[in-house]
């Protein structure tokens, strides 16, 4: 059993897995029955002026059978008033000291700021996270994205904040934004604790082709809707490593968007978080869903032999480095086990028509019928002198582990984009031909 | 005598092989994507041992597979076997909530012996961690899958646990007695080796009541429970019945699971006479080891039989025949079974099975096996606790959630309380008693693993199978019988 327990700046919760501040942070009543069920934090839904939502406030991204595979929202903040939700964390603190709960905040003015950090020192909570990234609503009112896709604005608000900050300060950045380094960065001037990231992502999910709105509509008309869900995953962790790898930001992580179960989880870890926080899959499946994941990452840091999950932490932030540095003079090639081939021909298809043109279709020669090939039928073969070694065919194979990419032997030296223009300026190696 | 071993020791490893092979990775994810993780999930519900089903399901398919073992051994530590020999199209697959989107239930059976099978071939210790003894002792007699579910749940509980069985090995019936192309030894041995890895005790070979007195162990122990399940075939009562050739059910069964394959003695005409599960184990049995004919002889009708539909298809499928509204009345042969002499029965006004007059006539076998269900062990049960109150039927009476008998210190479980019915249920009796036992020594019983609803777990069939176990096809005949409307499609 390895040790789940993180520390992120300061707030210490036994598992990484936190509620982020959405409806399943709405109430202590959430919150108990967060705890019991299993995580380790909860971010509250976010404190501000009692705001008022519109009635019809979801969409989704529906792919197959697959429900819910993205998800956008139009809601605000929390639509309790501030008394509420304080008396109801100082609720929660005395029933879980050991967990963490952190206060998110949105506010406008200087004085206000100060009196919500204050009222959140009071009662009790761990820390605060203060919420620039609602893209919907709250901006068009100065505050959410308004100040997260403005540096400077950022840096002034967080200064503020942290003239009266006796607990830790997460900053909560927008992906709504080109450079993500850069609120990023400005987090961190001003002096914040840790950043979490990321904050729903601008959309529109689908669009009604009787009454031509798009959905959630409130009395036919819409308006964009911050995105989330499994599909944001990978947004979330490019703009992740993008954090965490930058000297200029150098602060602790809480990573959000997309994440469902264990691997998820993981896989921010290893991208440099030290919590993670979850919305979609609870509002989805409820708070039941995080026993998998403590279970699961229990049982993958015992298989790795890590000890503590943070050893996992960052493991694979040194993996991503600039294009330029990948070596040009490495090869892989893909190769199709006949056993396993089932004889779709998607591969064929997907190379002729979407790529290098790199699978013929060969009689069986000998290679016997795999499972649903029909006799005489010709089957998909890889042209190894054409294949690009791009994946394409074996991320469109239907057959778990089918057609796997294999490493080819190029007997070359190392050679980055940057080593070969350093090289060719030099005069000391040809220029490699373009591709016929 | 004509009863010899008829097939080869390959053809046989072929035509006994476990019918249901395991899921491939691939179509485990497919199959557990499929499934929609209800909430309260109705399929938990139908599982009399409350495993979380969508909970280990969700865990197949985010690739934790020992997590999803974990899951389910800790409600059912017999949850391998359970997964291989459970009826599920009544219990679990029949409560899925996929059967009213008109699509196939989620395969919950093959999923948890995928799960299961993940920890077992790969030694995997998925209870890591002993519990802390608490000081007391119980005492389990018999080994089936009653005493081993208890067994598991005491010594989680902290209890000193020692099991006696009278045969060479436990397990009981899964060990001896579950069609083998559904269960083998080896998976059901494995589990008793999961049982004592938890700190069991089991003392094999010791009949109580003959090895060992019960007094004693009643004076030894702080709490009895009885998992001795039932007794030898019921008899025909017809001449003939001690001919050669003729064998229980039970017999022929255990032949099968204590000897190669290949020198398993079958005849060449088969007759087996009743239409429970029982009889259809032994027939297709019979057929799989190189019976020419094998043919089941029923009293009743076809809409009659007690054995499960599918089992029904099993038979037909192997090429079995059926004389239904037929019984023996003879068994000829000189030394040796020949033949049966028969008569055809009809139902009468009332619904039960007659003789029709003049119907007699005889048919050829060459070996007749009794399948008309177990006897109850009433005499053993009387010898070893005389106190014991029994009902009518010959089963003992208890307190339904607890297994309590009248006698204070005895609790009970599986075939011997319930008369007869599942693993599933032998194991669930065997947990429900084992937390009696705690309760009644001043134990603290924590709830299951599932987290309720805000409204918590009432009473009805909400919350956990454990608790309230819902039977599909009798709730829901009960409630279309209530509205006195028939079931469509
Ligand atoms: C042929 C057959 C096929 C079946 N097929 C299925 C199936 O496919 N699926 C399913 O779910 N169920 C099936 N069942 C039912 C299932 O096997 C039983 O419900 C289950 O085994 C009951 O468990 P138990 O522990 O109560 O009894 P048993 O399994 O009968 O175990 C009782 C044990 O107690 C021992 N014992 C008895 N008296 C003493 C004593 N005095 N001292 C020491 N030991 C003693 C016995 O040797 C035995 O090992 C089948 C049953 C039969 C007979
Ligand atoms: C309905 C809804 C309301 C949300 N409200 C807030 C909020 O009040 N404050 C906040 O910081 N983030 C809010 N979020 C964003 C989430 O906290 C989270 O950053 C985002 O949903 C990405 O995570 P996910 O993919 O796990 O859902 C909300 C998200 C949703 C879906
Ligand atoms: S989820 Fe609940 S609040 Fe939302 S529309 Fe459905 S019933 Fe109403
Ligand atoms: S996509 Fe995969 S399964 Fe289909 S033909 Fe190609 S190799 Fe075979
Ligand atoms: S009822 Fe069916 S779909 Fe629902 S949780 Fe159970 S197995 Fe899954």
């Amino acid at each position: 059993m390895a040790d789940l327990s993180v520390n992120l700046a300061g707030i210490k919760s036994p598992n990484p897995f936190w509620v982020a501040s959405a409806p399943p942070a709405n109430t202590a009543y959430q919150c108990h029955r967060a705890f019991e069920a299993g995580w380790g934090g909860v971010v509250w839904k976010t404190i501000g002026d009692p705001i008022v939502n519109v009635s019809s406030r979801y969409s989704s991204l529906d792919i197959g059978g697959n429900r819910m595979v993205g998800f956008n929202n139009i809601e605000l903040i929390s639509d309790r008033s501030p008394e509420t939700n304080f008396r109801e964390i100082a609720e929660c603190k005395k029933r879980w000291p050991n967990h963490a709960v952190i206060a998110s905040l949105m506010t406008d003015t200087r004085e206000n700021w100060h009196d919500y950090m204050k009222r959140s020192v009071d009662c009790g909570a761990d820390g605060v996270e203060l919420n620039f990234g609602c893209p919907h609503g709250m901006c068009e009112r100065g505050m959410g994205s308004a100040v997260g896709q403005n540096p400077d604005v950022i840096e002034a608000i967080v200064g503020w904040v942290m003239e009266v900050a006796e607990i830790p300060v997460i900053v909560k950045l927008t992906p709504n934004i080109t450079d993500i380094t850069r609120p990023a960065r400005a987090a961190k001037r001003a002096g914040a604790d840790a950043i979490s990231l990321i904050n729903t992502i601008n959309s529109i999910t689908q669009v009604n082709l009787d009454n031509f709105c798009p959905e959630p509509y409130v009395q036919g008309y819409s308006t964009h809707g911050g995105y989330c869900g499994p599909a944001v995953k990978p947004i979330a962790l490019n703009m992740l490593q993008a954090c965490a790898s930058d000297p200029q930001v150098g602060l602790p992580i809480s990573g959000i968007g997309g994440i469902g179960n264990w691997k998820d989880a993981a896989e921010f870890i290893a991208l440099g978080a030290t919590s993670v926080q979850v919305c979609t899959a609870i509002m989805h499946y409820g708070f039941r869903i995080v026993e998998d994941m403590i279970d699961g990452l229990n049982d993958y840091l015992d298989k790795k032999g890590m000890a503590s999950v943070n050893e996992l932490r960052g493991r694979a932030v040194k993996s991503v480095d600039k294009w330029e540095t990948l070596n040009l003079n490495y090869k892989r090639i893909a190769d199709i086990n006949y056993d396993k081939c089932i004889g779709c021909n998607l591969c064929y298809i997907a190379c002729e028509d979407g790529a290098h043109q790199a699978i013929d279709l060969v009689d069986e020669g000998g290679r016997g019928l795999g499972p649903g090939r029909l006799p005489g039928k010709k089957i998909p073969q890889i042209n190894v002198e054409h294949c690009v070694g791009c994946n394409l065919c074996s991320l469109v194979c239907p057959v778990e582990n089918c057609i796997t990419m294999v490493d080819v032997e190029t007997k070359k030296p190392h050679m980055s984009w940057k080593e070969y223009q350093t090289k060719l300026a030099a005069g000391e190696i040809e220029r490699i031909p373009a591709h016929p | 005598m004509t009863l010899k071993p008829r097939i080869t020791a390959e053809a046989a490893s072929q035509s006994m092989a476990e019918i249901e092979p395991k899921y491939r990775p691939q179509e485990a994810k497919v199959e557990a994507d499929r499934c929609l993780y209800c909430f309260d999930a109705p399929c938990i519900m139908a599982c009399p041992t409350g495993i979380d089903i969508p909970g280990f399901i969700k865990k197949i398919a985010t690739h934790n597979l020992t997590g999803a073992a974990r899951v389910i051994l800790e409600s059912n530590i017999l949850g391998a076997s359970c997964a291989r020999v459970c009826p599920t199209s009544v219990l679990c697959e029949g409560a899925c909530v996929m059967l009213d989107r008109d699509e196939k239930p989620i395969k919950i059976g093959r999923l948890q012996r995928y799960a299961t099978d993940h920890v077992f071939d790969n030694k995997i210790n998925v209870f890591p961690v002993k519990a802390r003894p608490n000081g007391r002792k119980a005492a389990l007699i018999g080994g089936g899958p009653a005493s081993l579910g208890c067994a598991a749940e005491l010594a989680r509980l902290g209890y000193q646990v020692v099991i006696f069985e009278k045969k060479p090995e436990a397990g009981g019936l899964n060990t001896y007695g579950i069609a083998y192309y559904k269960l083998t030894p080896e998976v059901s041995l494995a589990e008793v080796n999961l049982v004592k890895s938890l700190g069991v005790e089991i003392r094999t070979g010791i009949e109580v009541g003959k090895d060992i007195a019960m007094d004693k162990i009643l004076a030894e122990y702080d709490a009895v429970f009885l998992g001795v399940g039932l007794g030898n075939t019921l008899k025909l009562d017809i001449p003939g019945e001690d001919k050669q050739g003729v064998v229980e059910a039970l017999e022929f069964i255990d032949w099968i699971h204590t000897r190669p394959l290949h020198q398993v003695p079958v005849g060449e005409r088969v007759a087996v006479i009743g239409c429970g599960n029982t009889a259809i184990d032994a027939v297709t049995q019979a057929k799989r080891l190189g019976a020419k004919e094998a043919t089941i002889i029923y009293r009743r009708g076809e809409e009659d039989m007690p054995a499960y539909e599918y089992e029904y298809e099993i038979a037909k499928k192997d090429g079995c025949a059926f004389l239904f509204h037929t019984a023996p009345v003879e068994v000829i042969g000189n030394g040796s079974v020949t033949a049966l002499k028969l008569v055809k029965t009809r139902n009468n006004a009332e619904g039960k099975a007659e003789v029709v007059p003049g119907s007699e006539f005889t048919k050829e076998f060459d070996m007749v096996i009794k399948a008309l269900g177990q006897q109850k062990q009433v005499s053993m049960l009387k010898k070893l606790v005389p106190d014991l109150a029994l009902d009518k039927a010959g089963r003992v009476v208890c307190d339904a959630q607890t297994g309590q008998t009248n006698v204070e210190k005895v609790f009970v479980g599986g075939d011997a309380r319930n008369g007869g019915r599942e693993v599933v249920n032998a194991v669930a009796e065997g947990k429900k008693a084992a937390r009696g036992i705690h309760a009644w020594l001043g134990g603290q019983v924590t709830a299951g693993p599932v987290q309720n609803s805000r409204l918590g777990n009432k009473d009805g069939i909400t919350g956990s199978g454990f608790d309230h176990p819902a039977r599909v096809p009798e709730l829901e005949a009960a409630y279309y019988q209530s509205k006195n409307e028939v079931r469509h499609g």
